[in-house]
């Protein structure tokens, strides 16, 4: 039996793959960001910091044919997220399209938007899992890392969401900020009887890279937290499943960013564009297709997005003459990206990597300042409604 | 929420809401959707999984099993078919 996740950001497994390289994989999920539109402002956010308009935004029957699309190539998931997909009317339409052509469908939300009677909709939808964001236990600084005053109404929604019979996960960022009420965290999960518990700790692109000093924990304090997860697990196996991750800054082998590039997901934005992964609009040398132009099985196919890193022929040294090149696939293209300018670079958290040196600045501060957020935002401002 | 799990022969087995055991037309299997995961069972697996209908408890799984497959031990199959089904448990994903 192979175990694969299927999303990016939770704890990456390795598993051995028949298949040989060259081959072109069959995708698990699709991540579907429904809209950029959202009322929090986590400075976080793993939207791209250039957001997509409203007025982009891909209809209803574009998004409809996307799904159908992937059901047809094989994909087996569908987490809606945004954004606050929620913003979207059509999401309890989209949501049963999915679900009665059979993709297992998850909701990816803050929760601050939804009523009881909208949960029940999308009950009846078919939606099977949803996942609720909590910036913190303690409610003012939840509210101060979301920049907005909702947190006694996230409460509230998972409570609605376990009374009207929907699996729950509950979606913790975590950080140096909050990481000292990760045990009380772990306990609200377990008080809202959630079946799972994502403890992220932030990964750092876009909103979060602009963030990084804020956020970026000290070893101390992440040797801290992988404690307290190590024990909760034990002491809550087979009630609450933790999934959890850590900052890569700190480890010595990069993370399979995405189980590889172009092998199992992929990713539509608000304006129809297919990524290989949430944040690789930031490699800006690269063209995406747009699912109004083509159909998605040509894109995941064909597409030089998809192209450009899939497999091992791309890397330099040392990834090429590495023998985990198909365990980690080189790491993320986008941090290699972001923290040297070379996106066929050795991800710098790999040990061997020649840019290792790196994130020796950003390490060196950790934990020393604490700058204030810098909050997502539209470049222009505009209405969530 | 369930409690941790020590699946014994007479238990009946079920999949949680969350966890949902189809075929897959385009990889030939039968597979398990989980939240952010994907269970592959190779063709065993598929063959124990949809047994587990909320009625027939593990012990019956292994008759039926056992009558399908000729020549097969019962105490093998039982020994399989728990060795299957206990990790999920243990990760939420078989309820009794």
């Amino acid at each position: 039996m192979r175990d694969i996740e299927t999303k990016n950001c939770a704890e990456i497994k390795s598993y051995s793959s028949p298949e040989k390289k060259r081959k072109l994989l069959i995708p698990y999920a699709v991540l579907c960001e429904l809209t950029h539109r959202c009322p929090l402002s986590c400075p976080y956010c793993s939207n791209p910091v250039e957001l997509e308009l409203k007025s982009n935004e891909i209809d209803t029957g574009t998004w409809k044919k996307a799904l159908s699309e992937a059901i047809k190539i094989g994909i087996l998931q569908a987490h809606f997220s945004g954004g606050e997909p929620t913003a979207r009317k059509d999401l309890e339409e989209l949501v049963h399209h999915a679900s009665s052509n059979g993709l297992y469908t998850n909701l990816i939300t803050s929760g601050v938007l939804v009523t009881e009677e909208r949960l029940k909709k999308l009950y009846d939808a078919g939606l099977d899992h949803v996942q609720i964001s909590i910036q913190d236990t303690d409610p003012k600084n939840s509210e101060k890392i979301a920049g907005f005053k909702g947190h006694q109404k996230k409460i509230d929604t998972c409570l609605l969401v376990k009374k009207v019979g929907i699996p729950l996960t509950i979606n913790s960022v975590m950080h140096r900020q909050n990481l000292h009420n990760l045990k009380s965290m772990i306990e609200l999960a377990i008080e809202l009887e959630a079946e799972r518990l994502e403890v992220a700790q932030v990964q750092y692109y876009g909103w979060a890279l602009k963030n990084q000093t804020a956020f970026l924990p000290t070893r101390d304090q992440l040797d801290e937290a992988t404690k307290i997860v190590e024990e909760a697990r034990i002491k809550y196996k087979g009630i609450l499943a933790i999934d959890y991750v850590v900052p890569d800054y700190y480890a010595k082998k990069p993370k399979s960013c995405m189980g590889g590039w172009g092998r199992q997901f992929l990713n539509i934005t608000p304006a129809g564009k297919v990524l290989p992964c949430h944040a690789a609009e930031s490699l800006d040398f690269l063209n995406f297709d747009n699912i109004k132009d083509r159909p998605l099985s040509w894109i995941w196919e064909h597409s030089e997005s998809f192209n450009r890193f899939r497999g091992t022929d791309w890397m330099p040294e040392p990834c090429r003459s590495c023998d985990r090149k198909e365990i980690d696939w080189g790491g993320c293209r986008c941090q290699a990206f972001a923290l040297t300018g070379n996106a066929d670079a050795t991800d710098p958290t790999c040990e061997f990597s020649p840019y290792r040196n790196v994130l020796e600045e950003p390490l060196s501060k950790a934990g020393s300042e604490t700058p204030d957020f810098i909050y997502r935002k539209f470049t222009k401002q505009i209405s969530i409604k | 929420m369930t409690k941790l799990l020590n699946l014994k022969e007479n238990d009946i087995p079920k999949l949680p809401r969350h966890a949902k055991l189809r075929f897959d037309e385009a990889r030939k299997k039968w597979i398990i959707n989980a939240p952010e995961r994907v269970f592959e069972l190779d063709e065993i697996a598929g063959e124990v999984m949809q047994l587990i209908d909320g009625k027939s408890s593990i012990i019956g799984i292994v008759d039926i099993l056992v009558k399908k497959f000729e020549g097969a031990s019962k105490d093998v199959v039982k020994k399989d078919v728990l060795s299957l089904l206990q990790p999920l448990a243990e990760k939420g994903f078989i309820v009794i």
